[in-house]
């Protein structure tokens, strides 16, 4: 068959945006993991939080996109901080399964009232200006818009990376992951940082939600499909390594992407065929520790 | 660490006459619905879930198992004896035999898949395996997309009996259910059931002791896959269509909330359990989105303060095992 370079390059580009949702949702369930043991099924509700935020801060507000990238993290994180400390923090002896349950309900509270007040139907939320009109690069036609969300989440990945790995800070919560008592016994506060963290990895969803924002509307569901393959894409990777969920997201959005392109009927199942693979050969996941 | 299944741990003053009076009365109750004007529909729908959640139960409460995709057995079951009703016109039992030989061979090759990891994993493979599922189901053409399949003949059960007549139906799946039920109970209360619990408690000193822990792993997840499946197969003849909402995660999740609320690990929690949601459901219908956040509250509700549920706090204030 004759490889059509224009529609490959389009769809290996939307694979490169989904793959740059998968790494900052896995990459915030994997931090959370880290700290709480718990696995945050509202990730999808609070990604869809961050969009909304955006919108609003648009239309009530008249703030525009620029801001929002760092005030709809800020309030959906802040947000998270509220539930961590009311309701999470309440069961963090108890058997990790429960917070899957209870995050679960959240997601449901969350996505219910959204749905409530606007329906299933997406809200248009625009490119702003400056990333408005695309680049002829010869073999493809880059929308400006999709090539900035690719590369701003993979530097905020980077960036997240870092922080965790080679900051002072980052290297006290690796501690306190491995050891909580022990790190509290050095004077350290661990349920505060056990609050940020989860407010980080929250922020960081909200985050990827403003950046689809433009390319998928705003719409009250947008998280609810996308949080189950972002679960298979940490069965695959594993919740052991930051870079791991980075790498694996990335790659699995690009192999989506060809599977658009190549087969199109199994573009929705290709991530979970790859999972059940993955399984089968190598059960921790490619990166991870067992569990 | 409180686990999850506590009220799995049978009480030092358990039991089996408890558990006899406990269904004699449960099995009363259901058997005189039909004459109390209660809308038969509503518990025909109940049972089937009831009978859902059991098999669900059954891996969670006693094999530490959540698994968060139980709706594609259901879905599968319902699809399966739906066509073979409507398409190859094949009498009530035999639809109900092909969807769950169905719903067992998903259940072998599912639970291979997952039942190579534990914990939170196991509920995301398993969320996943039935994600992908929905979408296979989306895209099949006898699964008619989202039209489902829609008026199922409901036949004539061995010649005899007339599903459309509702009091018959009425006692077909009150039998399907108890069947359903006295299998699990069985099980649980066998040597394989023991083992089971072993495992639950601590897998590794179970493997010390010999016992091939995968593979009574794995039988307990055929065993629950294929007793949804038989759930599925009956509500076809209630409801009349099979659609997708059946394989949709939002199923899933219902089925968890159903046996948390009834008690999880307890023997008649799950069918307290459906009678309480599938009825909220009823009456709260009219408002919308709603029934979402409600149940939504009512899961946060029950694992802040609630978790042992509805038997469970009872079987624990009076010290037994339910």
């Amino acid at each position: 068959m004759s490889i059509n370079l224009q529609a490959l390059s389009a769809q290996l580009l939307v694979g490169l945006i989904n793959g740059s949702f998968y790494a900052l949702l896995s990459l915030g369930l994997a931090v959370i993991f880290g700290m709480l043991n718990i696995i945050n099924f509202a990730h999808g509700a609070v990604y869809m939080m961050g969009a909304f935020a955006a919108y609003f801060l648009l239309n009530i507000a008249g703030i525009g996109y620029w801001p929002a990238l760092i005030l709809a993290p800020l309030a959906v994180g802040l947000f998270g901080m509220v539930m961590e400390r009311t309701m999470l923090k309440w069961i963090a002896n108890l058997d990790h399964l429960y917070g899957l349950l209870l995050t679960f309900g959240l997601a449901l509270i969350i996505q219910g009232v959204f749905q409530n007040y606007f329906g299933s139907s997406g809200l248009p939320y625009a490119i702003p200006d400056a990333l408005k009109g695309g680049m002829n690069l010869g073999f493809m036609f880059l929308p400006i818009y999709r090539g900035w969300v690719v590369i701003f989440s993979l530097v905020i990945c980077i960036a997240t990376w870092f922080l965790i790995e080679r900051t002072r800070l980052g290297a006290y919560l690796r501690a306190a992951t491995e050891n909580p008592t022990l790190v509290r016994a050095f004077g350290i506060n661990v349920p505060l940082m056990i609050t940020l963290t989860y407010g980080l990895g929250v922020g960081l969803a909200a985050l990827a939600g403003v950046l689809s924002a433009p390319i998928n509307q705003v719409r009250p569901l947008m998280g609810a499909d996308l949080i189950i393959v972002v679960f298979a894409v940490v069965v695959i990777g594993g919740m052991g390594s930051i870079m791991g969920s980075i790498i694996t997201g990335f790659a699995l959005g690009i192999i989506e992407g060809l599977t658009k392109y190549f087969y199109p009927e199994a573009s929705n199942t290709v991530v979970f065929v790859l999972m059940v693979l993955v399984l089968l050969v190598k059960p921790s996941g490619l990166t991870g520790r067992a569990a | 660490m409180t686990t999850i299944t506590e009220n799995a741990i049978p009480s030092p003053r358990r039991t089996v006459k408890d558990e006899m009076v406990a269904f004699a009365i449960m099995t009363a109750l259901l058997l005189v619905v039909p004459l109390t004007g209660v809308y038969p529909f509503f518990v025909m729908q109940a049972l089937c879930f009831a009978l859902l959640a059991c098999a669900f139960n059954l891996l969670i409460g006693y094999g530490g198992l959540l698994s968060f995709g139980h709706a594609m057995f259901l879905g599968t079951a319902g699809y399966c004896t739906a066509h073979a009703l409507k398409v190859w016109g094949l009498t009530p039992e035999l639809g109900i035999i092909v969807g769950v030989v169905a719903a067992a061979a998903l259940s072998v090759i599912t639970g291979l898949i997952a039942i190579r990891r534990q914990g939170i994993y196991f509920a995301m493979i398993t969320l996943a395996l039935s994600q992908l599922l929905y979408f296979v189901y989306l895209q099949t053409p006898f699964t008619h997309g989202e039209d489902g399949i829609q008026g199922i003949p409901q036949g004539v059960l061995f010649g005899l009996f007339n599903l459309s007549k509702p009091i018959t139906l009425y006692y077909v799946i009150l039998a399907g259910f108890t069947l359903g039920f006295l299998i699990i109970y069985r099980a649980i209360n066998s040597p394989f059931g023991e083992v089971l619990k072993a495992i639950r408690e601590n897998e590794p000193r179970a493997v010390s002791l010999g016992y091939k822990t995968d593979q009574y792993k794995l039988l307990a997840y055929i065993l629950s896959g294929t007793l949804a499946g038989f759930a599925g197969a009956l509500k076809v003849f209630v409801a009349q269509n099979a659609s997708l909402t059946d394989v949709h995660w939002t199923m899933s999740g219902e089925i968890v909330l159903i046996t948390l609320v009834g008690g999880l690990g307890t023997l008649f929690g799950p069918v307290v359990g459906a009678f309480v949601i599938i009825a909220m459901q009823q009456y709260l219908a009219g408002f919308g989105q709603w029934v979402t956040v409600i149940q939504g509250v009512i899961f946060v509700v029950c694992v802040l303060t609630f978790r042992r549920g509805v038997i469970g706090e009872i079987a624990h204030y009076f010290k037994r095992s339910l």
